[in-house]
C-alpha cells in the first residue's frame, strides 16, 4: 500500500483529531436536538437522521479515507446505496399502496364500504 | 506461483486484494443492517396507533457508549498512521484501547439488557398496567421500583403521556422532587405479566435484534483487533507493509461497526 | 509441479498459500482433499458435494410424484425405508377388507416437509453450489490467468461453511417431527406455527449457507477485478467470467436482507417476537404473541434475494453455453458486446423486480404496475442474450459432440421457460396462475431443461481438462437424447394442468377438488388434467433412470475414458485450456500475457482454426 508519506500521514493525524472533536460535539447535538420539537414527527426525524448522516459521513469519509479512494469502491458503494434505497424505497410504498375496496362484487349482496386502509 | 497484489496495489485499480475485499464485505453489510433498519420503519409505521413505545430506554448509558465507540473509532485510525509513521509502541497504545473501548461498549450493553429483563410489565385485573423495576418478589407479591402506571387499554404509546401527567400532578401538589414509591403489587391482581424483553413487544423485538447484531459484530471485530494487537502483530517483524494494510482493513470494520451505531443511537433511543 | 521462477515460492508472503507447501512435498491426504485452499480442488469439493444433493433432491421429489399420482397408495419398499427412518410420519395403509399392513404412504405432513426440503435443496445446496460455486471456483481464476482466487482460506473456509449447512439441513430428516414443512419458501405465520424442530433446523442452516455465499462472493468478485492476468482487459475477458462477476455480486448484495429475514423469522420461533405475526392472529385459538408485526415483511425480505436469485441460477448457466457455442462453432461470439451490457443490465434490473412474486397480497394498482413495468423490462437482455447465442449458431461449422448437444437443447428450453415467465410478470395474468402448476412448469423448465442441461454441458466440457480423458461419448448421447425426451415429458404438461386451476403443493395431486369428487362444485379439476399426474410421473421416474448412464459414465472414465490427444482437446482459445492436465497448484507454467480476444475462431490467415488468447495470431 503506501503513496502516504510520513507528513501526508501526520496531517491526515490532525484531522482526524478534529473530526473527534466535531463527532463529540456532534453526538451532544443529537441528544439536545432530541429534547426540541421541530413541528412534526416527520420534521423530528428528518433532523435527527440529518445529523446522523453528517456524523457518519465524517468517519466514512476521513477515518475510512473514503475522501480519497478508487473508482472501484466508489461504483461498488453507489450501486449498493441504490439497491439499499430501493428495497426501504419500494417496501414503504408497497405497504402505502394498498387497493380502495369500495365497490362490492356482483352477486354478492352489497355491504357497507370497507375501510379504505386496514392497520396491520 | 503466489496470488499477486496481496500487499501492493494493482496498477489499473490502484487496490490491493484485502482493501477490495473488505469493501465488497462492508457492501454487504450496508443491506444487512439496511434491511433491518427497512424492517424497522415498516414496522413502526404499520403500527397500530398510540401503541408504539417511547422513552423506554435510558439515553445515558446509550450517549456514553456512542462515546465509546467514537473514541474506539479515532484509537483505531491511529493506530494504523502510527504503523506507517513507524511508531510500534504508538501502534500497540492505541490498538489496546481500541480493544478497551470494545469491552466497556459491550460491558455497558450487558447492564443495558439486564435493566430490560428485570423490567417487569404487568396488566391488572382492573385493567390498569404498571411497568417498573423489579426489587423484590415473593410468592404473594412483586415489587415495583419507580412504577409507571395508566390504563391498558390505551396502549403503549400512552405511557410519556403518563409519566408526564404524573409529574404535573405532583407539581400540583407541591412535590417538585416526587420519586414515585415501590409499588407492591400482590400476585392475585395481577391478569398478565412479562418483562422488557423481545417478547414484549415489537420496538423492544427490534431493538434487542439490532443491537445484538450490532454487539455481535462488536465482539467480532473486537477479536480480531485483539488478535492484530496480540498474537498477530508478530508480523510487524516480518512483513511491515502487509501487517500495515491488515490493520487499515480491520480498522474499516471497525469504523463500519461505528457507523451503524451512529445510526442506531438515535434512532432507538431518541426517536 | 514445475514453476518458472522457483525462488517466487520461498518468498516470505506466504500468507495466501496452502502451508502445506504442496508444490515441494506432498501436503497429506487431509492438506489435499479435504483442507484444500487450491480453487480447483474447492470446485470439485463443491461438485460433488452439490451433486449428492441434487441427488436426494431427486429421490424427495420422486416421492412426492409417487404421492401425486397415486394419492393414498403405499409406496413400494422405499415406503418401509422411509417408515424406519420417518416414522410414523410415513403413514401405514391398511387393505380396507383384510385391515392387514400392505405399506406405507407418505402422510400429508410428510409431503410437505419433503416439498419444502426439495425446493430448498435444490436451489441453496444443488444448483447454486454448482453453477456458482463449483463451475465458478474451478474455471474462472484459469481463465483469467490467476494463480488462484484472491483469497485462498477463505475460500475454503466457504466450501466448510456451505457442507456444514448441507449438514444442518440433512440433519433436520432425523429429528422429531421431520423437517421444514412450510415451503422452501418457509412464509410466516405458518413457519412459524408449525409445532416441531424442522423450521430451526432450516433457519440455522439457511443462516450458514448464506454467510458461505457472501464469503464466496466477496472472494470471487475481488479475484476478477484484481488477478486478471497482464493483457486481459475487460472486454477480453470470456462471458462466462462476466457472467460468474454478476452472480457474484447478485449474491454478494441480496443475500444480506434474506438472512434478517431469516433471523427475524428465527427469533419468531425461538424468543417469542411478533415481527411477522400480526395482532389477534389465531391459529387453533388465539395465538399468545405481541402481536404487531407484519406477515408481508417477511415475504419482501425473502422474495428481495429471491428473484436474485433465480438469475444467480441462471448467469452461470449462460456463461457455460457461451463458452461450449463458441467452441464448437468455430466462431466467435455473436454480439459480444451487447451480452455483455445485457448480463450487466440484468443484474442491475434483478434488485427491483422482486414483488412480482408478491401480487396478490392485496398491492396497490401503482406499485403492481411499478413492479410489472420493471419485470417486463428485464426481458429485454434476457432476450438479448439468448439471440446473440441463437445467432452465433449461423455460419459455424458446428461439432455435435455431447457437451454441444446439451447447450444447443439450453436455447429452446430456455426459451420456453422464459416466454412462460411473461403471463408470470404480469399481474392481470398473475391472478389466474399464481401457484399453480404453471408456475412449477415455468420455473422448471428455466432450472431443469434450462441450467442443469447447461451445467451438465459443462461438466462434459471441461472433465478432459480436469481428468485427461474424456467420458463416453456413446453413453453421452444415450443420456442426452433419453434426458431431452423425458424432461419434456414430464415438465410441459403442468402447464396445462396450471391453466386448469390445479394449485401447487397438493398431497393428493388435486384429488380433493376432482369433479369426480366433487360432482356439484364449480370449477373441479377435470379426469384429464388429473390423468396428467400419473404420466408426469412417469416421464419423471424415466428421466431419473435416464442418469444413470450419466452417473456411471462420470466415474468409471476417469481411470477408463479415452485419454486426451493434447493439453487442449477441444482445440479452444480460452485459457483455461492453456494449462497442464490437469492444472497444477498456481495453474499456469509460466507468466501469462494476454493478446487476443476471447473467441478468436477461424481468424483469417491463422495457422490453426483458433488462436489461443496469449498467443500471436
Amino acid at each position: 500500500m503506501s503513496g502516504h508519506s510520513p507528513e501526508e500521514i501526520r496531517k491526515s493525524v490532525k484531522s482526524y483529531m478534529v473530526v473527534f472533536g466535531i463527532l463529540i460535539i456532534g453526538t451532544i447535538v443529537t441528544v439536545l436536538a432530541s429534547y426540541f420539537d421541530f413541528g412534526s414527527m416527520t420534521a423530528n426525524i428528518i433532523v435527527a437522521l440529518i445529523i446522523a448522516t453528517f456524523k457518519a459521513s465524517c468517519v466514512a469519509l476521513i477515518f475510512m479515507h473514503l475522501n480519497a479512494e478508487k473508482k472501484t469502491i466508489y461504483m461498488t458503494l453507489a450501486f449498493t446505496w441504490f439497491f439499499f434505497m430501493g428495497l426501504m424505497g419500494l417496501t414503504i410504498w408497497a405497504s402505502e399502496d394498498k387497493p380502495n375496496f369500495t365497490v362490492a362484487p356482483n352477486d354478492i349482496p352489497a355491504v357497507a364500504a370497507a375501510p379504505a386502509e386496514t392497520d396491520h | 506461483m503466489e496470488v499477486p497484489y496481496t500487499d501492493t496495489n494493482r496498477p489499473d485499480t490502484g487496490l490491493y486484494n484485502a482493501k477490495v475485499g473488505i469493501w465488497l464485505f462492508l457492501a454487504s453489510e450496508v443491506m444487512l443492517f439496511g434491511a433491518l433498519f427497512s424492517a424497522y420503519i415498516l414496522l413502526r409505521v404499520g403500527a397500530m396507533e398510540g401503541h408504539w413505545p417511547t422513552g423506554l430506554l435510558d439515553v445515558g448509558p446509550g450517549f456514553v457508549n456512542t462515546l465509546v465507540l467514537i473514541l474506539s473509532s479515532v484509537t483505531v485510525v491511529m493506530a494504523w498512521a502510527s504503523l506507517k509513521l513507524n511508531n510500534f509502541k504508538k501502534f500497540k497504545l492505541y490498538q489496546g484501547i481500541t480493544v478497551v473501548c470494545a469491552l466497556l461498549f459491550v460491558v455497558i450493553k450487558s447492564f443495558e439488557y439486564n435493566s430490560k429483563f428485570t423490567h417487569h410489565d404487568v396488566i391488572l385485573n382492573d385493567g390498569m398496567r404498571v411497568d417498573g423495576h423489579l426489587v423484590e418478589e415473593t410468592d404473594e407479591f412483586i415489587v415495583l421500583s419507580h412504577p409507571v402506571s395508566y390504563p391498558a387499554e390505551k396502549g403503549i404509546g400512552y405511557r410519556p403521556t403518563a409519566i408526564k401527567e404524573a409529574e404535573a400532578h405532583a407539581h400540583e401538589a407541591g412535590d417538585d422532587h416526587h420519586h414515585a414509591e415501590d409499588r407492591k403489587i400482590s400476585k392475585e391482581e395481577i391478569d398478565k405479566r412479562t418483562t422488557w424483553g423481545p417478547w414484549a413487544n415489537t420496538y423492544l423485538a427490534i431493538y434487542f435484534t439490532l443491537t445484538g447484531l450490532h454487539a455481535l459484530h462488536v465482539i467480532a471485530g473486537a477479536l480480531v483487533i485483539a488478535y492484530f494487537w496480540g498474537p498477530g502483530s508478530k508480523m510487524w517483524k516480518t512483513h511491515p507493509e502487509q501487517f500495515a494494510n491488515r490493520i487499515e482493513v480491520s480498522g474499516l470494520f471497525w469504523h463500519f461497526v461505528d457507523l451503524v451505531w451512529i445510526f442506531l443511537f438515535p434512532i432507538l433511543y431518541l426517536l | 509441479m514445475e514453476s518458472a521462477d522457483p525462488q517466487a515460492h520461498h518468498e516470505a508472503g506466504h500468507e495466501n498459500h496452502d502451508h502445506g507447501e504442496a508444490h515441494h512435498h506432498d501436503p497429506g491426504f487431509w492438506r489435499k482433499y479435504v483442507f484444500s485452499t487450491d480453487h480447483k480442488m474447492i470446485g470439485i469439493q463443491y461438485g460433488l458435494t452439490s451433486l449428492l444433493f441434487m441427488l436426494l433432491g431427486f429421490f424427495l421429489i420422486a416421492m412426492m410424484r409417487w404421492s401425486i399420482a397415486y394419492p393414498g397408495q403405499p409406496i413400494p419398499v422405499i415406503g418401509y425405508l422411509l417408515h424406519t427412518i420417518m416414522g410414523d410420519m410415513a403413514s401405514p395403509v391398511l387393505d380396507p377388507q383384510t385391515k392387514e399392513l400392505i405399506g406405507y404412504a407418505i402422510s400429508n405432513d410428510l409431503y410437505n416437509s419433503f416439498g419444502a426440503m426439495h425446493g430448498t435443496i435444490m436451489v441453496f445446496l444443488a444448483v447454486v453450489p454448482l453453477a456458482f460455486a463449483a463451475f465458478g471456483n474451478y474455471v474462472v481464476p484459469l481463465q483469467i490467468g490467476a494463480p488462484d482466487m484472491a483469497f485462498p482460506r477463505l475460500n475454503m473456509a466457504s466450501y466448510h461453511l456451505f457442507l456444514l449447512g448441507g449438514l444442518v439441513m440433512f440433519a433436520s430428516f432425523f429429528i422429531p417431527g421431520g423437517p421444514a414443512q412450510a415451503g422452501w419458501t418457509s412464509y410466516s405465520p405458518l413457519a412459524t406455527s408449525i409445532p416441531t424442530d424442522g423450521q430451526f433446523y432450516w433457519l440455522v442452516a439457511m443462516v450458514i449457507i448464506i454467510t458461505s455465499s457472501l464469503l464466496g462472493a466477496v472472494n470471487f468478485i475481488a479475484t476478477i477485478i484484481q488477478l486478471r492476468a497482464p493483457g486481459m482487459t475487460w472486454m477480453r475477458m470470456p462471458f462466462f467470467c462476466w457472467a460468474q462477476f454478476v452472480t457474484a455480486f447478485l449474491l454478494l448484495l441480496a443475500f444480506p436482507p434474506l438472512e434478517v429475514g431469516a433471523l427475524l423469522q428465527l427469533m419468531d420461533n425461538v424468543a417469542g417476537t411478533s415481527f411477522y405475526l400480526p395482532t389477534g392472529l389465531a391459529v387453533s385459538t388465539l395465538s399468545d404473541v405481541s402481536g404487531g408485526g407484519s406477515p408481508l415483511l417477511y415475504q419482501h425480505l425473502f422474495w428481495f434475494l429471491g428473484h436474485p436469485e433465480v438469475y444467480v441460477l441462471i448467469l452461470p448457466a449462460m456463461g457455460v453455453v457461451s463458452e461450449i457455442i463458441a467452441n464448437n462453432t468455430r466462431k466467435p461470439i455473436w454480439g459480444y458486446k451487447s451480452l455483455v451490457y445485457s448480463v450487466l443490465v440484468l443484474g442491475f434490473l434483478s434488485f427491483i423486480v422482486w414483488a412480482h412474486h408478491m401480487y396478490l397480497t392485496g398491492m396497490g394498482t401503482k406499485i403492481s404496475t411499478f413492479f410489472q413495468t420493471t419485470t417486463m423490462i428485464i426481458s429485454i437482455p434476457s432476450v438479448i442474450i439468448l439471440s446473440c447465442l441463437f445467432i452465433s449458431l449461423w455460419g459455424g461449422r458446428i461439432r455435435f459432440n455431447t457437451p454441444m448437444l446439451f447447450a444447443l437443447a439450453f436455447l429452446p428450453m430456455f426459451g420456453i421457460g422464459g416466454l412462460t415467465g411473461l403471463p408470470l410478470g404480469f399481474n392481470y395474468s398473475d391472478i389466474l396462475l399464481h401457484d399453480t402448476y404453471y408456475v412449477i412448469g415455468h420455473f422448471h423448465y428455466v432450472v431443469a431443461p434450462g441450467t442443469i442441461f447447461a451445467l451438465i454441458a459443462g461438466i462434459y466440457f471441461w472433465y478432459p481438462k480436469m481428468t485427461g480423458r474424456y467420458m463416453s461419448e456413446f453413453w453421452g448421447r444415450v443420456h442426452f437424447w433419453c434426458s431431452f425426451v423425458f424432461m419434456n415429458l414430464t415438465f410441459q404438461p403442468m402447464f396445462a394442468q396450471g391453466m386448469a386451476g390445479m394449485l401447487r403443493r397438493m398431497a393428493d395431486g388435486g384429488a380433493g377438488y376432482s369433479i369426480a369428487n366433487n360432482p356439484d362444485a364449480i370449477g373441479g379439476l377435470a379426469d384429464r388434467y388429473l390423468q396428467l399426474n400419473v404420466n408426469i410421473t412417469l416421464a419423471a421416474y424415466a428421466l431419473g433412470i435416464s442418469q444413470i448412464p450419466f452417473i456411471i459414465n462420470l466415474f468409471y472414465s476417469i481411470k477408463n475414458g479415452k485419454k486426451v490427444e493434447s493439453d487442449n482437446p477441444w482445440e479452444s482459445t480460452t485459457l483455461d485450456w492453456q494449462t497442464p492436465t490437469p492444472p497444477p497448484h498456481g495453474n499456469f507454467a509460466g507468466p501469462i500475457k494476454v493478446v487476443n480476444g476471447p473467441y478468436e475462431y477461424s481468424v483469417p490467415g491463422a495457422k490453426a482454426d483458433f488462436v489461443p488468447q496469449n498467443q500471436k495470431a
